[in-house]
């Protein structure tokens, strides 16, 4: 699936330059700065609290970002005069909880946004909603409201909802987290199949397996800002920074934990550095080969 | 219970389910006396001829009941849209981003909930001399419905506002991301879903706009205006016999009866569902 690579092109989709964002005085991330392209499947990993699903709410603005700049297709959507609601419409959203309009059936949640936001009539709209019913394997279940569906046929459910608006590129906000280990692999074989296809895709996630195979670049975040990134193999496989090994070893191997607690000291390590800094401006310093907790078992 | 040890040892103690069983026989016997005791003081004669006299009921009957049985139910249910309507404004001034528009809906919301539904008709019945040219449509029915739809609109607005609020953010995330401006969000996911949440007690809300229909008699009605209460108590008073009345009573009692199971079985859907 790393053969998906040539679907990227050099075509800039999102651009995002020095995007910082505080809820209050929490600085939630601290200056990120990248780029994602045309057919380019992006993953952010990181630890919880490391700011990575507040990074991608500011692509479409469900958070106002503090600071920097957003652009998207060219439009930029951290400026006042930009019309979010029709740059929105080209961004599919996929969210932890799946968000299904409960008072709608499976159909009309895929046709609601077509009708209000395409002003397409309702049969083209019914139809295409079937066609990408039937991509995510749930056409006979068009009749059927979202109570009624297991949580990850509401998130495939969830996933042809956005699909219908033919977006240019899908936000994926770990949208397997919150599904029942069973049920997580129909879902992301639905966004393999998607990522096969030349979707661009910006996938926040947990699932290092499905980074490591469908993503063309991954991006570690940890404490607001972007640690590490790079191709799969390099940043999964070889991690450069010590912040993004601890990581992947505590996820990777989560039963090897040395001591109850070490998580807690972990993520105290981990944010040590992030106190405000008082308008300094100075980078909160990296501890990057402090971490002796594990006695050199892993990486020694 | 404590006192079960206080209990002189030598009295044989009951062990706690036979006292329970006890206190229940007592409880019957208590009700058992009451109820003779009731029957056989009460002249029944006399408390049928004040509250069921044949001939008055039929006097009633025959003097538009059914009149005055329409005129509750239209008083009620344009009231209520009303006050939904000015109550679903209300909410969303309540949760506007706007700070007047929030001031101005708690102070009336406040306002209205605060002052007796009387002291309010009865200022709107005085209305008039305020402004003299003052035309209200649909006369007695505007005036009636205006009235009792301001202050159910008060009450209303709080229900609908909860419902709003309880409708998860992720919805409106949902809607937004989709590219449907707030607007479009608000109609066509967050309220169909809050007026579902609060269906039970907006139907409360309904019961008691229908009882508080009784008070509209203070804006001054004509008598084939007249609703229940109104309409009930005249025919009392003019024969000195509570018969009247207590068939307004029950005309209430058919209404709202059935009402309050409707919100009973919604409720139980609703618990279900959940």
């Amino acid at each position: 699936m790393a053969a998906s690579g040539s679907h990227a092109s050099r075509e800039v989709v999102i651009q995002v330059d020095d995007l910082t964002k505080a809820f209050g005085k929490n600085e939630v991330l601290k200056g990120i700065t990248t780029n994602i392209h045309r057919g380019e499947v992006v993953c952010v990993i990181g630890p919880s609290g490391s700011g990575k699903s507040t990074f991608l709410r500011c692509l479409n603005l469900l958070e106002q970002p503090t600071s920097g700049k957003v652009v998207v297709d060219g439009v930029e959507v951290t400026d006042l005069d930009c019309d979010i609601d029709k740059v929105r419409a080209d961004m599919g959203m996929v969210f932890q909880q799946f968000n299904l309009f409960p008072h709608l059936s499976v159909l009309e949640n895929c046709t609601v946004g077509q009708l209000m936001v395409r002003k397409r009539d309702k049969a083209d709209a019914e139809k295409r909603a079937r066609t990408n019913l039937e991509r995510v394997g749930l056409l006979d279940k068009e009749a059927a409201f979202p109570g009624q569906l297991s949580g990850g046929q509401q998130q495939r459910v969830a996933i042809a909802r956005a699909l219908s608006m033919e977006p240019k590129l899908m936000l994926f906000d770990e949208p397997t987290s919150a599904l029942d280990p069973e049920l997580v692999g129909d879902v992301l074989s639905v966004m393999r199949k998607l990522a096969s296809e030349g979707m661009t895709m910006f996938v926040v996630t947990h699932e290092m397996a499905f980074a490591r195979d469908v993503a063309d670049r991954v991006i570690f975040m940890d404490g607001g800002y972007i640690v590490e990134e790079g191709n799969p193999d390099d940043v999964i496989g070889n991690p450069q920074h010590q912040r993004t090994r601890t990581f992947l070893d505590r996820v990777l191997n989560p039963t090897k934990v040395g001591q109850i607690g070490g998580e807690d000291a972990a993520y105290a390590e981990r944010h040590a550095g992030d106190e405000p800094t008082d308008g300094s401006g100075s980078l909160p310093e990296v501890p990057l080969s402090t971490n002796t907790r594990h006695g050199g078992g892993l990486h020694g | 219970m404590s006192t079960v040890t206080a209990d002189p040892p030598t009295k044989k103690r009951l062990s706690p389910r036979k006292r329970a069983q006890r206190m229940r026989w007592a409880q019957y016997l208590v009700l058992a006396i009451v109820t003779v005791v009731a029957i056989s003081v009460a002249d029944w004669g006399q408390i049928q001829s004040v509250f069921f006299r044949g001939d008055m009921i039929k006097e009633t009957f025959a003097q538009g009941l059914p009149t005055a049985f329409k005129n509750t139910i239209v008083y009620t249910l344009g009231a209520f849209v009303l006050g939904l309507i000015w109550g679903t404004i209300l909410a969303l001034m309540r949760l506007s981003s706007v700070a007047p528009y929030r001031w101005l809906a708690s102070t009336y919301i406040e306002f209205f909930r605060g002052l007796p539904a009387i002291v309010v008709f009865i200022a709107f019945g005085l209305l008039p001399l305020a402004f003299p040219g003052l035309v209200i449509p649909f006369d007695p029915y505007g005036t009636v419905w205006i009235a009792l739809g301001l202050v159910g609109a008060a009450y209303m607005a709080e229900t609908i506002r909860a419902g709003i609020q309880a409708v998860p953010k992720g919805q409106v995330e949902a809607a937004r991301s989709l590219g449907m401006p707030s607007g479009v969000a608000t109609r066509k996911i967050v309220l169909p879903q809050a007026f579902r949440i609060i269906t039970p007690p907006l139907t409360n809300e309904l019961i008691l706009l229908v009882k508080d229909s009784s008070l509209v008699y203070i804006l001054g009605l004509s008598r084939d205006a007249f609703e229940l209460t109104k309409y009930g108590r005249d025919i009392a008073n003019t024969n000195a016999n509570l018969t009247p009345l207590v068939i307004a009573g029950f005309c209430y009692l058919l209404i709202t009866l059935p009402l309050s199971m409707v919100v009973r079985r919604m409720e139980a859907r609703q618990k279900k569902e959940r």
